[in-house]
């Protein structure tokens, strides 16, 4: 190969670069492995994580059972090492499977249209507080703290240098948004409204309240969805302008914090001004029903500077993984899916309310978290379970200092009766 | 097209409808266990006006339905198992089956980033030896894994750089992007809250260092420059630019996508970058997975490093990892958690798969098939910029042009000689671009029938070009009518 080129030698191949900044020496990483040391080297690091832990962990990232034809499919070459759907003729699988995505997204949100997926949920409300800002052309947005306190820091870092001012909105006892200070502070001036549901307490918010209060004040409303397994059993935020959120409960795991998979949803109207890439049905020359990349003249490989969003990638794969979840459960093993987590939830907190000295804290109805608040003893007894291998969830005063001793608890239909019993016995 | 490179034939394809036309009530694909607490309606828990009444137009189906239908899809689609995919500026190269098989070991697909330090040992020890690679590598002193994919990488690095301008006292307004530049850089430095202005490129292809010097003043924050640039081309003049960034108080950015050239060849921080992103889907063998899930981790010299975003990984005296989030000058969180785990696990396995002497081959044999691919198509295709290529070959329609052929027809008819179209009209400095990256992975063998596919269709092109403008004609579908889908889109499936 190189004769045809008409070189000597491979280094020759590089006379572009200048000798003064190639690098004379190898690279200082580790040296080659074959496929037996990868195996072993691998099977060590991941036997140093906990899995044999039983977790209580939620908190935006949930652990629902994965069915196992997800990944016998996504595993299909086919699927994950195509490249991105710019060749419609030879990419109508990846193409389907995204507009089956949209529009099972569109479903379960109550919305008009969804995109074809965005990098998360964190990312995916910072998106969506970018698109209010220009449908809305204003710069003010009331945030619910109970909105994942890691996606309102992504918001913050995305909100920082574009003139957006982020107001935080208060919880109430009951742990959901506290609606009469919304309504105070909604003016001419705000653009629109973010609140989880369920938010990050595990309470369910009457999203028709919200959006109705947005929109008497000329604000939209923004529901961001952590758990969207929960879209199975609970009313969608119909009277939303813009669903947004986390799928990785459908189906997706957990994989230490990513990849996963945000999806954003809302009204035709505001179609033009979403963030990422939209798959369209058509039609090929002959008639026949196709698909293909759409409205990409919002996107920045043709707007360049004037693009709605910076974003090229979507999370396809992730998509499908969620897609297939969908398919494979259906309305009814969805629904009783979210049957189980609530009402083992609930079986949870009566038996830590009966059987132990702590405190449940908010009454509002809840979907597969809540919050319990520890006496004195805090930290001796989370080391006790910690000890009997059971993590019992998250020390909320990370994020809420105001919430002192108190464990953000996740119970779902993967959870066992005698697993919650035992978490039980050790806050007994 | 003559019988030696006829690669397709014809192979039966399934039609499937939409996954919402199939299926039939009471179908299920899945079982939930019995319920082990007690049985409640479900109404006594939560107040029925927050339930929903169904979900309209969700089908049941079957697990053999859903097998079928999604392999019934998964059979119309090119992928890198079934063939070469020369998309220039894309690094499609094989994705090592052994980066799966790791990936999803449960230790680390049941990992929850809350989990205590002293549980998660093991990720944190993946993502810390991931970050001293790619430093190595990129010859800088920090990283940070969390970026989802390149464009969100770029947006990190550009808020870094104004967080470093903000901390000297002015953030400044602009960043230079040159015209040659993907179409994510100048977005990304919009939402960064700057101002982009475009340079040109000379003769070369190259970035213009005498207009840089004209331009750069104390209104520049940094210029962002893809080396090697979009064209294959090494940027010759690229540390006398750095120099002249540096003199003037502004830093630079690398866009990492075509790193792939010169890893153990050259480093981005040898020759004066100050931060770069990496794409472990392109040049670290993640798989692009039909368009994502993507990864960009964001590398930075010394200077930047106080404003990484947090938490980073840390290493305590004893030798236990953990997240730092103690960062007072971070630009704040750009994701979620810390990245997209499932990549870095896949995009260390390769590195230590290869070691520095099979890196320094990946990116010889990725140059080396680039310019062999030249030199034998460099008679049939006009090449604009005649600067040495690196990595990939920037060719252009203008030959084929007289006979009304362009490079978007170039590009369908490659479909019917069995191969993936190349990157067309990109970059934009090149009318009719047809941009050619084979990557390493490639065996000459399927080199040489691409080669011939390319030269058969020139000679087609002056023959009998209908044939070539009317491609493809060997897919399911035919050439897509794009404007009427974008006029009146239909983005979901309605019931009738």
């Amino acid at each position: 190969m190189l004769a045809a080129i008409g070189l000597e030698s491979i280094d020759q191949l590089f006379s572009g670069i200048p000798e003064k900044l190639r690098l004379r020496r190898l690279l200082d990483i580790p040296r080659a492995l074959t496929e037996p040391e990868l195996l072993d080297y691998f099977k060590d690091r991941a036997a140093r994580n906990a899995a044999d832990y039983v977790s209580f962990l939620g908190a935006g990232i949930y652990r629902h059972h994965i069915p196992i034809i997800i990944d016998a499919l996504i595993s299909r070459s086919e699927f994950y090492t195509a490249y991105t759907p710019y060749q419609p003729e030879i990419a109508q699988g990846t193409l389907q499977a995204i507009f089956e995505f949209q529009t099972y997204i569109a479903q379960l949100t109550g919305m008009e249209v969804a995109n074809a997926s965005l990098y998360d949920g964190s990312t995916g409300v910072a998106e969506a507080m970018l698109m209010a800002q220009r449908i809305s052309r204003k710069n003010k947005f009331l945030v619910a703290k109970t909105v994942h306190p890691e996606y309102r820091a992504v918001m913050d870092a995305y909100a920082r240098n574009l003139g957006i001012e982020i107001q935080l909105i208060d919880y109430t006892a009951e742990g959901r948004v506290d609606m009469a200070q919304v309504e105070r502070a909604l003016g001419k001036d705000v653009a629109g409204i973010v609140v989880q549901s369920p938010n990050f307490f595990g309470t369910i918010e009457d999203t028709a309240l919200i959006s109705d209060l947005a929109h008497r004040h000329d604000a939209l409303s923004i529901i961001n969805i952590a758990e969207a397994v929960s879209l199975g059993i609970l009313k969608p935020p119909r009277d939303a302008d813009i669903v947004v959120g986390e799928a990785q409960a459908l189906g997706v795991p957990m994989s230490f914090g990513g990849p996963h998979v945000g999806f954003l949803a809302t009204r035709d109207r505001y179609v033009r001004q979403m963030p990422g890439r939209l798959v369209g049905m058509g039609k090929d020359y002959s008639g026949k029903r196709a698909f293909v990349l759409t409205l990409s003249t919002r996107e920045q490989h043709i707007r360049r500077e004037k693009a709605t969003s910076n974003i090229c990638t979507n999370q396809s794969l992730c998509a499908l993984m969620s897609t297939i979840y969908l398919a494979t459960l259906g309305p009814v093993g969805l629904a009783e899916v979210c049957e189980h987590n609530i009402l083992k939830t609930d079986y949870a907190v009566g038996q830590i309310r009966s059987q132990t000295p702590h405190r449940v804290l908010f009454p509002a109805p809840r979907f597969n978290e809540f919050v319990v608040q520890l006496d004195d003893r805090y930290a001796s007894r989370v080391e006790r379970l910690m000890q009997n291998n059971i993590v019992p969830g998250l020390d909320l005063s990370r994020f809420y200092p105001e919430l002192r001793n108190t464990l953000l608890v996740c119970v779902t239909e993967t959870t066992r009766k005698d697993q919650i019993d035992a978490l039980v016995k050790g806050l007994a | 097209m003559s019988s030696n490179h006829q690669r397709t034939g014809s192979h039966f394809q399934i039609t499937e409808r939409l996954v919402f036309e199939e299926g039939s009530p009471g179908r299920r694909g899945f079982d939930l266990p019995e319920l082990d607490v007690p049985r409640k309606d479900v109404a006594t828990v939560i107040d029925p006006s927050l339930l929903r009444d169904g979900i309209a137009g969700m089908p049941e189906l079957s697990e053999v339905d859903v097998i079928r239908h999604f392999t019934r899809l998964s059979t119309w689609n090119y992928h890198i198992d079934l063939g070469l995919y020369p998309l220039g500026s894309c690094t499609m190269k094989y994705n090592p089956k052994i980066n799966e098989r790791v990936a999803r070991l449960e230790g680390f697909a049941l990992a929850h980033p809350y989990m205590p330090a002293e549980l998660i040992q093991g990720a944190l020890e993946v993502q810390k030896t991931l970050e001293t690679c790619l430093a190595q590598i990129s010859g800088t002193d920090a990283v940070s894994l969390q970026p989802a994919a390149g464009a969100h990488g770029e947006l990190t690095g550009i808020l870094m750089i104004r967080a470093y301008h903000q901390s000297k006292g002015n953030p400044r307004k602009k960043i230079l992007v040159p015209d040659s530049a993907h179409g994510t850089n100048p977005a990304s430095v919009t939402i960064s809250g700057y101002v982009v202005e475009n340079v040109p490129s000379d003769r070369r292809g190259m970035v213009d260092l005498e207009h840089l010097k004209k331009v750069v003043d104390q209104d520049v924050a940094a210029i962002m420059i893809t080396n090697p640039n979009t064209l294959g081309v090494f940027e010759r003049d690229i540390a006398e630019i750095a120099e002249l960034m540096h003199s003037r108080g502004a830093l630079v950015y690398m866009d990492g996508a075509n790193l792939n050239a010169m890893m153990g060849i050259t480093r981005p921080g040898d020759f004066g970058i100050d931060v770069l992103h990496i794409n472990l889907h392109k040049t670290f063998t993640t798989p692009h997975g039909g368009g994502g899930p993507g990864a960009g981790p964001v590398a930075v010299k010394k200077i930047l490093e106080p404003f990484l975003p947090y938490p980073t990984v840390g290493r305590q005296a004893g030798g236990n990892y953990f997240f730092d989030h103690d960062r007072p000058q971070s630009i704040g969180k750009m994701k979620a958690y810390n990245g997209q785990f499932g990549m870095h696990v896949r995009a260390l396995c390769y590195i230590l798969a290869n070691g520095p002497e099979g890196l320094k081959e990946v990116s010889e044999v990725a140059v080396l098939n680039a310019n062999y691919i030249r030199a034998k198509l460099k008679d049939a295709y006009a090449i604009p910029y005649d600067s040495p290529s690196l990595h990939e070959i920037v060719f252009s329609d203008r030959i084929q042009a007289r006979k009304d052929v362009h490079s978007g027809d170039i590009a369908k008819r490659l479909i019917d000689y069995g191969f993936h179209p190349p990157t067309v009209s990109f970059p934009l400095i090149v009318p009719g671009a047809l941009m050619v990256e084979p990557t390493e992975t490639e065996s000459k063998q399927e080199i040489d029938a691409f080669i011939e596919a390319m030269l058969a269709i020139a000679k087609e092109a002056e023959e009998n070009p209908e044939i070539v403008k009317s491609a493809p004609h060997s897919t399911r579908i035919g050439r897509i009518d794009e404007a009427s889908a974008a006029r009146k889109p239909v983005l979901r499936w309605r019931p009738e």
